[in-house]
């Protein structure tokens, strides 16, 4: 039962994340897609009268109870089935790293940024409350994220998730080159 | 509770992005300075299972679990697709997260992440509130 500790390698565990669509579908005819249950959320709880949050959301219900499920998944998978070993990471992006500062590869996130320390500081304001704004407000502009783009509509064919995950992959390239070190050289 | 499945689904699915280290900052950083093959692969092989499976349904007109015809509703294209799309890249080098992993990351420990995941509901927020003046 080892394997169940361990990170897995990239062609099972692609073909277990691929395995998710048509799981989605014969339970329910649901397309896979994970950024809309943000939105749910807001028609849930802020709707503010914004037309885009006027929809009957109870009908996507079945996308919160995905989310939730999420979070109960990452905790079986990261607490009860802790890698106890740290996390390899290539070597030229763990030097690029430790020119930000970071050196703990004890888990999956850098502790010396992910945690509640930081929270109002600069390093908090950027990578907790700028990234995030960022996340929800390109997704739903974009009208999906990497499952519903990346992975569903890439999988059923549809040219425009190509187009938005290629806006993806080069927004990404840019911040990681270009932003982040520009940020941890000059402001934090 | 007929939504229960669907909560066991995600489960199943929020251990594989924790196993596959998908959820990770760390494996992010990798993929856009291209020095690992692994979120290349993961992805890549994502996508090649779910053509074939979404292939294999409509070929043989497989039906849900309940009878019920899947129709899967096509995309359309909109420039929201473009800048919308660059701004959430920019998002995702950032936090290490998308909206996925958000929900795994907290649920593995990283409770700060609880943060950007209220960030990324007032970003959705945002954009409903902004919807008709954006370009699309």
């Amino acid at each position: 039962m080892s394997f169940l500790y361990q990170p897995w390698y990239w062609l099972p565990a692609g073909f277990l994340i691929g395995l998710t669509v048509p799981l989605l579908l014969l339970l329910g005819n649901k397309p896979f897609g994970i950024s809309s249950s943000l939105r749910h959320i807001c028609a849930a709880c802020f709707p503010a009268g914004i037309s885009f949050f006027r929809y009957d959301w109870k009908q996507q219900a079945w996308n919160l109870f995905f989310v939730a499920g999420i979070a109960i998944g990452g905790y079986i998978g990261g607490v009860l089935l802790k890698d106890p070993h740290p996390v390899e990471v290539a070597a030229a992006t763990q030097q690029r790293l430790a020119g930000y500062g970071l050196h703990d590869y004890s888990s999956l996130l850098p502790a010396e940024l992910f945690n509640w320390n930081n929270l109002f500081t600069l390093k908090g304001l950027i990578f907790f409350v700028i990234g995030g704004l960022l996340v929800g407000f390109g997704t739903r502009y974009a009208g999906g994220c990497t499952s519903g783009h990346s992975i569903m509509g890439i999988s059923n064919l549809q040219w425009p998730s190509m187009v938005a995950t290629m806006c993806f992959m080069a927004g990404g390239f840019f911040c990681a080159n270009v932003i982040l070190p520009w940020i941890f050289s000059h402001i934090i | 509770m007929k939504n229960i499945k669907y909560l066991l689904a995600g489960i199943y699915f929020g251990i594989v992005l924790v196993k596959s280290q998908v959820i990770s900052w760390f494996r992010i950083q990798e993929m856009f300075q291209l020095t690992s093959f692994h979120m290349y692969g993961v992805i890549g092989t994502a996508i090649v299972t779910g053509i074939i499976s979404i292939q294999l349904i409509k070929r043989f007109n497989i039906k849900t679990f309940s009878g019920e015809p899947i129709e899967i509703a096509p995309k359309q294209f909109d420039k929201g697709q473009i800048f919308g799309g660059l701004i959430f890249g920019l998002g995702w080098a950032i936090t290490g997260a998308c909206p996925g992993p958000l929900f795994a990351q907290i649920g593995s420990g990283f409770t700060v992440v609880l943060i950007t995941l209220l960030s990324a509901i007032a970003g959705t927020w945002l954009y409903g509130l902004l919807e008709k003046k954006l370009p699309h």
